[in-house]
């Protein structure tokens, strides 16, 4: 069976267009596409229609994503594109400039295909919290993608987008890359430009494809990586090729497993799954031994300190002033009570009491602070496991997609649920989610591979010399 | 009196906008008076997404200004998030520093007019970005924003609470600023709010530890309006405490019309700023090398300038400080001395003359068309008796309306003093004839005569004559008679 | 640690009913009682950490660059007066 035009990977759309019919061809294709799938899975908030034609003024010379079209998540800015973070307060924020990734994108060839639904203001790892509706996973539609990039890994899951960008605070991009089985990178914290990334957690978020494949990312992180004088904090670090070491084999390869990490809750098939990927990483040349990472179990504390205080001041700003939605009301501070009441979704208002509580006046040593200590020694647990080795291996997620509903009401058990991806982003390492291999009820497994910081050259080796020998991802959902 | 029962303790927190080209985190322009919201980025906006970048002019700036008061400059610093919602604040929260300054433990030595010096400490000057401006009047149904001021970046230098009378904090106000000015990085402005102060005071019995309840004062206007606020509130402070009643910590506005303080009524809950560092900066460390060439370009200071001019130019303490208090007036005099005028005929010409004369046309120094070189010329023309100081008074408003040289002026006015001998004495005979009166009354011992005759020679001279030479004539003529 | 709920909530500008008040107060206990695990560490010498990367001195050159983004932002804002924002006044009292 021939391959549709919407099932392209970002290398073969780039080989692809040749000229803008092409472009248009392709364009047609996944609006298509969208309009049958998107009813299903709910990823976009809204996307190009098949009468949309591709703005081909720019010429193709040397632009290495030339016709390629990107959906994006939605608190990623998009100049005159509505850009709400899924939420009723943002509702008719048309930003008037681009994200420096979008901008990025842009000047690289590529156009914006579509918005992708998310957890409000991502927050969340279902897709449940969006105030418009939760995106479903394409594997069972009774489940969720995961989240909050949930709309960004469903919409590549189900082959309604050819690559997706999301962003991740504390596994928001790998989660639900593992729920949906596809590829998803968290860079390095200051990797990727914040600019125009509406912030959840500022020291913590990162803006990272969500791919077909691993080459696929690689690509797209050529384009979007490096410093940007916009974001103080991006790091004006060298930014490789990232294509030209795929190849390259894992002999040698130094690969830890944290013993931490393989605790109860942990689903016996997805750690059964994760020591197969390892014994397999063995077979072809790499080093495997176990190591400790022993503040582990302190991540999640940590996270939801840090995360939400930085959130409450983040969200403070959305009082119905200059943008979005406004209560209407004669007295001013009614405005504001009302706006953010009605604004703001339960988990929204949930972290948002959580964060000003913890920085509030006599309880910021005993939480804020604390946390901030105890980042150090989270951060310090891989310094020292990255003395030893070049990649940690662990589950993405301790389980494969749950259903819609099963955590919504338990608010601490959804958190605990981020216990492998919530470390990297509190100690800004890059990681990354590949598929492994499927459950027994047919649901996505992923693998994450957590690197060196600035070394996301070498998890795109790993991860590309496990997807070529194991082509997980042959398989598609059938939708 | 009553109030000799107790002194009082005032604090002084001074905000100055510093005089860069864009503003604090982004590169909107900071020019005063454009329409409303256009001075303005994404950023000045606190749009969603957007993220701010240390502007490094406005670090340096700061650091001139601390180092000018005498701070400590930080090695290390950063920013903070200071939150508070109200709808001059775009993002609900101020880029701010807390813990960390840019600058500490500074000292500014005042003397107030009465001559009362002290030193006033400064427990720090920190970097942090300004708020946009509420329009609450123009309108009945609600209030107007304006987010060109946002982001603008400002210096808060925050005082010890060492000042114990109005009369310091005026003295402080006035040299700070000069200081600042001297820098020339603010203006200092408060019309303009470039400037601007609020102050806490409380009193307390005279030997007592422990600080009393403290009010602050807001809506100061002018160095003036500090001054009289904190003369109300010591006046309301003891009432208060002498009817046994307490006083109630709270922030009071001025009300420069009916000129007392009145209570600013707020629902607002207890202020919980819920400080915590600035995700979105990262810190600054300010090297020693850096401070020695940010101090390398520091001007003189007015302090300095002070007492150099005192030694220098054997000016009076007061003298002096009038002189430098403005920059531009302690340059003007400094080309004046340096140009061959005395330095003390200089000073009192300078401050009275020349200025009086601006002043009562409402023009400043920095464009009279007298230069400093030409008001030392007519200075040096008295000296040299080509001109006396009568003639000098009224050829000066003729340069500041010409910028003509005063020789000129002399020149065509014919205004040269008249020295001749020989003409003089000829004028005497003439004068002494036709005022026999005067003439008993000299032989009879009046002192005042002689001073009649003189007056009668400088009229017929037009004022040209030299006063000294006229007076010696006479007396010569007289007593030969 | 228990939080009191009128509180934060006064502080965070978000209006709760009865219902949620209850029911966020249970949540957020929980999740702080949780978090007390942090107590178990002796970190009395540990550097809080706010920046995962040593970065430092960054900064932007005092160059005005003039943007146009009001005018969108004008055109989209949820009440204005001209060029301005328009806001309800404070109610003293209410």
């Amino acid at each position: 069976m021939a391959k549709e035009l919407y099932e392209m990977t970002v290398v073969e759309a780039v080989n692809h267009n040749k000229d803008e019919k092409n472009v248009n061809e392709l364009l047609s294709s996944l609006s298509k596409r969208a309009e049958k799938v998107n009813p299903k899975v709910k990823a976009y908030l809204n996307w190009k229609t098949e009468a949309s034609e591709f703005d081909g003024k720019t010429s193709k010379d040397g632009k290495s994503l030339w016709g390629v079209p990107i959906s994006i998540k939605d608190n990623i800015c998009t100049h005159g594109w509505e850009t709400s973070c899924s939420s009723k307060i943002l509702k008719g924020y048309i930003p008037p400039y681009d994200a420096t990734v979008v901008n990025k994108l842009k000047n690289e060839g590529a156009f914006i295909f579509a918005k992708c639904n998310m957890d409000e203001f991502a927050f969340g790892s279902s897709c449940e919290s969006s105030a418009d509706f939760p995106t479903l996973n394409p594997w069972d539609l009774e489940r969720v993608p995961g989240g909050s990039s949930g709309g960004s890994a469903s919409s590549v899951a189900s082959d309604e987008a050819i690559v997706a960008l999301g962003s991740d605070t504390g596994g928001s991009i790998r989660q639900p890359a593992s729920f949906c089985g596809v590829v998803g990178l968290k860079p390095t914290y200051g990797r990727v430009s914040r600019y125009g990334l509406i912030a959840f957690g500022s020291s913590l978020d990162q803006i990272g494809p969500l791919t077909k494949n691993v080459e696929d990312n690689a690509r797209i992180m050529n384009v979007i990586a490096g410093y940007d004088p916009k974001d103080s904090t991006s790091a004006n670090v060298e930014v490789p090729d990232y294509t030209q070491t795929l190849t390259k084999n894992v002999e040698g390869l130094r690969i830890g497993i944290p013993k931490e990490y393989f605790i109860d809750g942990l689903d016996p098939e997805v750690e059964a799954a994760v020591r197969e990927a390892t014994a397999m990483y063995e077979k072809l040349g790499a080093k495997v031994k176990e190591i400790s990472l022993p503040h582990t179990k302190y991540a999640v504390s940590v996270y939801y300190i840090v995360a939400t205080a930085e959130a409450s001041s983040n969200l403070a700003r959305f009082d119905g002033v200059q943008y979005g939605y406004r209560h209407p009301s004669k007295d001013l501070v009614e405005m504001y009570m009302n706006t953010r009441s009605q604004g703001f979704g339960e988990e929204v208002k949930r972290r948002v009491l959580l964060g000003t509580f913890v920085l509030s006046a006599g309880y910021y040593d005993a939480y804020y602070l604390k946390a901030q200590k105890v980042r150090t020694l989270i951060k310090k647990d891989f310094d020292e496991a990255f003395k030893e080795v070049d990649v940690i291996i662990s589950p993405t997620a301790p389980t494969t997609a749950f259903k819609l509903n099963e955590k919504k009401e338990d608010p601490l058990s959804m958190y605990l649920s981020d216990i492998y991806t919530i470390p990297s982003n509190l100690a800004g390492v890059p990681s990354i989610s590949i598929p492994c291999g499927y459950d027994s009820k047919g649901l996505p497994i992923g693998l994450q591979l957590i690197g060196n910081y600035f070394d996301e050259a070498t998890l795109f080796r790993a991860g590309y010399n496990y997807e070529q020998t194991m082509h997980w991802n042959d398989k598609k959902p059938s939708i | 009196m009553a109030s000799d029962k107790y002194e009082t303790v005032i604090g002084l927190e001074v905000h100055v906008q510093l005089q860069t080209e864009s503003k604090l985190f982004c590169s909107s322009s900071t020019q005063f008076g454009a329409e409303p919201n256009t001075q303005t980025t994404e950023v000045s906006f606190g749009l969603p997404g957007s993220l701010p970048v240390l502007n490094e002019k406005a670090l340096e700036y700061g650091i001139q200004i601390a180092l000018g008061i005498n701070c400590k400059i930080a090695e290390r610093l950063k920013f903070d998030r200071k939150h508070y919602f109200y709808p001059d604040l775009p993002k609900a929260y101020q880029i701010s520093q807390f813990d960390m300054p840019l600058s500490y433990e500074g000292y500014l030595d005042v003397t107030t007019k009465d001559n009362d010096s002290i030193r006033v400490r400064i427990n720090r000057a920190h970097l942090e970005e300004d708020a946009g401006k509420l329009d609450h009047e123009s309108h009945s149904d609600g209030s107007l924003v304006d987010y060109n001021r946002a982001g603008i970046p400002l210096l808060e230098i925050v005082t010890e609470p060492d000042l114990k009378t109005p009369e310091q904090a005026y003295a402080y106000l006035t040299l700070l600023k000069s200081t600042i000015k001297y820098i020339g990085v603010s203006d200092c402005s408060m019309e303009q709010g470039s400037l601007r102060c609020d102050a806490n005071i409380s009193i307390r019995p005279k030997g007592q530890k422990e600080l009393g309840t403290k009010t602050e004062i807001k809506n100061l206007n002018s160095f003036k309006a500090v001054a009289r606020s904190l003369q109300y509130e010591i006046d309301r402070q003891t009432q208060v405490v002498e009817s046994g009643d307490r006083v109630v910590q709270e922030t009071r506005l001025w009300n420069d019309a009916k000129q007392k303080t009145v209570t600013m009524r707020s629902k607002e809950e207890a202020h919980d700023y819920r400080f915590f560092p600035e995700p979105d900066l990262v810190p600054f460390t300010i090297s020693r090398e850096k401070v020695e060439e940010l101090k390398k370009l520091l001007p003189e200071l007015p302090q300095a300038r002070e007492h150099r001019f005192v030694k220098e130019f054997q000016l009076s303490e007061y003298d002096a400080q009038v002189l430098v208090s403005d920059k531009k007036t302690a340059d003007y005099y400094e080309v004046c001395v340096n140009s061959g005028a005395d330095p003390k005929k200089a000073s009192n010409w300078l401050t009275t003359e020349l200025l009086g004369i601006l002043n009562a046309r409402k023009e400043s120094l920095e464009n009279c068309k007298v230069t400093p070189e030409s008001l030392s010329l007519l200075l040096q023309m008295m000296d040299k008796q080509v001109i006396n100081g009568k003639i000098a008074k009224e050829i000066l408003p003729e340069m500041v309306e010409t910028g003509n040289s005063p020789e000129d002026i002399v020149k065509d006015r014919g205004m040269e003093q008249v020295s001749d001998t020989g003409l003089l004495e000829e004028l005497a005979k003439n004068i002494i004839n036709a005022n026999p009166k005067s003439v008993e009354d000299f032989k009879l011992g009046k002192k005042n005569a002689i001073s009649f005759l003189v007056g009668q020679m400088m009229k017929e001279t037009k004022g040209k004559a030299n006063p000294a030479i006229v007076n010696q004539l006479l007396q010569k003529t007289l007593s030969e008679m | 640690m228990e939080m009191d709920i009128n509180k934060v909530a006064l502080l965070s500008r978000i209006k709760l009913d009865e219902e949620e008040k209850v029911k966020l107060q249970n949540d957020l206990n929980q999740i702080l009682s949780y978090v007390e695990q942090l107590n178990e560490l002796d970190i009395a010498d540990v550097e809080p950490t706010s920046h995962v990367l040593n970065l430092e001195n960054v900064y932007r050159e005092d160059k005005v660059i003039q943007s146009e983004a009001y005018k969108e932002v004008l055109k989209h804002a949820p009440d204005i007066h001209g060029s301005y924002f328009k806001v309800p006044k404070v109610i003293e009292g209410s």
